[in-house]
């Protein structure tokens, strides 16, 4: 069983659902994906549990926490917000993150761009996904370390003079 | 005679414009001689954002002592989901039956995501209204912000307090993780107001030179 898990945080991101529904399913299906669970988030799409034959998929919109469906994914598709990478990379699952350029300023993909620049994950757009899971090669992909708040702890107990 | 009285009318206008615009200036100036924590304990307000800002703010709050009380968490009122997250974080961090010091507020939202930019100063302005008062009311001794709209009627509220001479109030920005190369639109307002703006990645601090890199904090 090897499960991807598709995660669009508290957006709505309709087109990233519907490009997979669409157009990648099969794709998965060739790589060797069996189980494909989707978090729409604030999105009206939800496609059909039978539509796609040999791919068993499960869809939902909100968890209280998204950490077990990450624990037990093989694959994480996310949408290029913060919270969603950082869980995904930190649980130190192979991410690859589709930027949505339908928003304003799309600073979300400087973080993916960087991020791939330093091997932590891949990134593509809607338009390039399937592209991008027929040849995506995840064995190139290096740790993410964790951030260190106590950096930033350390930092304001001698700011604010608590120490 | 109705000439010199508007004159004289306008010239007190320019000089309190001028004194107030002086007056921010000095307080900004001020911000680290500013050392709540010596009397043992620091109030601050949280500024909860949508999705990754929460998760981000409270990786942060996360690491800092128990010295931090009470906190005071603000969203926006169409936030659905921060509230949780802080509640179960603050859960979190209960140790046997000492009584969590925190509490949770509301403001109106200052920008829904693809709000354009026009109606957003009106959104922002109305957020302040709110925001005002709130700040008014609580006192903290910072502010503690990382980037969503709702922190910059908050901070402007704490900036005010500041310059009315009834608190200093520290305001400390922390930029996303999100943001590499290019500051949010929060992050560009309150660059020249924050007292501590911090920066995740070497780039941007090359880019703002008063901004403070000490590696990714989240």
């Amino acid at each position: 069983m090897k499960t991807v898990f598709v995660t669009v945080g508290t957006t709505s991101f309709d087109d990233l659902i519907a490009i997979i529904r669409l157009t990648s399913e099969l794709v998965l299906l060739d790589r060797g994906y069996t189980d494909l669970v989707l978090q729409i988030g604030r999105g009206s799409f939800i496609p059909d549990p039978q539509c796609c034959p040999g791919l068993r998929m499960e869809a939902f919109s909100f968890k209280e926490t998204i950490s077990d469906n990450i624990r037990f994914a093989d694959l994480v598709i996310s949408h290029a917000g913060a919270g969603s990478c950082l869980e995904a990379l930190g649980a130190g699952k192979p991410l690859l993150v589709v930027v949505n350029d339908k928003l304003m300023g799309n600073h979300q993909l400087e973080l993916a761009k960087q991020l791939q620049a330093d091997s932590h994950l891949l990134y593509c757009t809607c338009s390039t996904l399937p592209e991008t899971l027929r040849h995506m090669d995840l064995s190139v992909l290096l740790p993410f370390l964790p951030g260190q708040p106590q950096n930033f702890a350390n930092f304001m107990d001698k700011a604010v003079g608590l120490l | 005679m109705l000439v010199a009285v508007l004159c004289g009318i306008l010239c007190c206008v320019f000089l309190a414009v001028v004194v107030l615009i002086l007056r921010v200036l000095l307080v900004l100036r001020r911000g680290t001689e500013c050392k709540p924590g010596e009397k043992g304990s620091v109030c601050v307000l949280v500024v909860a954002g949508s999705g990754g800002h929460t998760t981000e703010i409270i990786r942060l709050m996360g690491s800092l002592s128990q010295s931090y009380t009470p906190r005071h968490y603000v969203m926006a009122d169409t936030d659905k989901m921060s509230e949780d997250k802080i509640r179960a974080f603050e859960a979190s961090k209960q140790k046997g039956n000492i009584p969590q010091e925190f509490t949770i507020h509301r403001i109106p939202r200052s920008r829904e995501v693809r709000q354009s930019w026009s109606s957003s100063v009106h959104s922002t302005l109305y957020a302040l209204v709110y925001s005002v008062p709130l700040v008014f009311r609580l006192r903290p001794d910072v502010v503690l912000c990382n980037g969503p709209g709702t922190c910059v009627p908050l901070c402007t509220a704490g900036l005010l307090l500041g310059t009315l001479g009834l608190k200093r109030v520290l305001l400390v920005y922390v930029e996303s993780i999100c943001r590499v190369e290019s500051l949010s639109l929060s992050g560009k307002i309150l660059y020249h107001l924050a007292d501590y703006f911090f920066v995740q990645w070497q780039p941007l601090q090359t880019k703002y030179p008063k901004s403070i890199y000490i590696g990714r904090v989240v």
